[in-house]
């Protein structure tokens, strides 16, 4: 299995089009080639951080500061994030657009994966984020507009689960 | 020294800049100063506030940001000074309050307590060019003036007495601080 080239650009493109102007994240596998188009973009900010709770905290700065902003990490990086979300996105009301690489679930190979993948979905509903699965490349664009709008209406934490479907050839 | 020495101190130059504070003592020093719009107290999260300062600073360049943090919540993300290094937002000043001890949780002593750790050195050793360890209230004014007047990311470790306030509260709601903060900034905007 590879990391999907064409869907890596796809969601790229996807971003872009939701008028994204800066991106916090952690390198993962799946999100490999998507950080790398980040970076070699003169129009997207990359800001590559050491734990994702990091980013929690620069994604509200952007915010406050009226920067477009949005997180890419995988789940096990929400995991690690996830004080962050609640004590200071979901306290103060600031908006998370996250995608967030679903590793450890359906078709998943590495045991070190899987508890993670299995967790994912009940955290996201025991703090009251709104997600959906991403999973074909037709919709993933309108999915990131909508994830992006809904997160700044709603002042929430909004997450786009990357299933191994669009991410993986 | 105590740190509503420094805060006092710096209060008068916050006026036109962008302001995130921890927790706690800090930030209630702060408050009792005078709210303004542009001070954001981080009131949980802790270790977050100079992660937020990188995000300000980056996305607005013609902003001074001024992020005031203490010894407990750099120790709870050690990697943002190397974030900070490797982006370096030149408008962005971190202020490090070392008082040794976690004082808003009950006073225990920190890592730094008693020269065990040392965030001037950790700081140097993330990247950080322009770090400056001080103790007195002179020598706090002066970090901070260079530091206003360098186009570069300063660091300040303050040594400070483990001191607060004998009162906490803020006639404030979290979101409303967001809120005001945010409409702050962008009123500034051209």
């Amino acid at each position: 299995m590879t990391v999907s080239y064409d869907n890596s650009k796809i969601v790229f493109d996807g971003i872009k089009a939701a008028g994204i102007r800066s991106v916090s994240a952690l390198p993962e596998t799946w999100l490999g080639l998507l950080l790398q188009r980040a970076e070699a973009d003169p129009d997207v900010r990359l800001i590559q951080v050491a734990k994702e709770e990091e980013a929690i905290g620069v994604a509200a700065g952007a915010y406050l500061a009226g920067e477009p902003h949005l997180l890419l990490m995988q789940n096990h990086g929400f995991l690690a994030a996830i004080n962050g979300i609640v004590s200071l996105a979901q306290l103060y009301s600031i908006p998370l657009c996250m995608l967030i690489a679903l590793r450890g679930h359906w078709g998943e190979p590495y045991p070190w994966h899987t508890r993670g993948g299995i967790v994912t979905e009940p955290v996201l509903r025991a703090l009251n984020i709104p997600f959906e699965y991403a999973r074909d490349p037709k919709t993933v664009g309108r999915q990131i507009r909508e994830a992006w709008t809904f997160s700044q209406s709603s002042l929430s934490p909004v997450a786009l689960l990357l299933t191994r479907d669009l991410m993986e050839d | 020294m105590k740190r509503a020495e420094c805060i006092g101190m710096l209060y008068p130059e916050l006026e036109d800049k962008v302001v995130v504070t921890i927790m706690g003592a800090c930030a209630q020093e702060l408050y009792d100063l005078g709210h303004r719009d542009n001070f954001f107290y981080l009131q949980h999260a802790m270790g977050l506030a100079s992660s937020m300062g990188l995000g300000l600073a980056l996305s607005l360049p013609d902003e001074r940001v001024v992020v005031l943090d203490g010894d407990g919540s750099v120790l709870m993300n050690l990697g943002t000074l190397a974030t900070i290094a490797r982006y370096r937002p030149a408008n962005l000043v971190h202020v490090i309050f070392d008082n040794g001890s976690l004082l808003s949780t009950g006073g225990f002593d920190s890592h730094t307590t008693a020269g065990i750790t040392d965030l001037a050195a950790i700081a140097r050793g993330a990247g950080i060019e322009h770090v400056r360890a001080v103790a007195s209230v002179v020598d706090f004014g002066e970090a901070v003036i260079e530091a206003f007047e360098r186009p570069d990311l300063s660091v300040i470790v303050a040594k400070v007495a483990a001191v607060g306030p004998n009162h906490y509260g803020m006639d404030l709601q979290l979101p409303e601080n967001a809120f005001r903060f945010r409409r702050w900034i962008r009123q500034r905007r051209p």
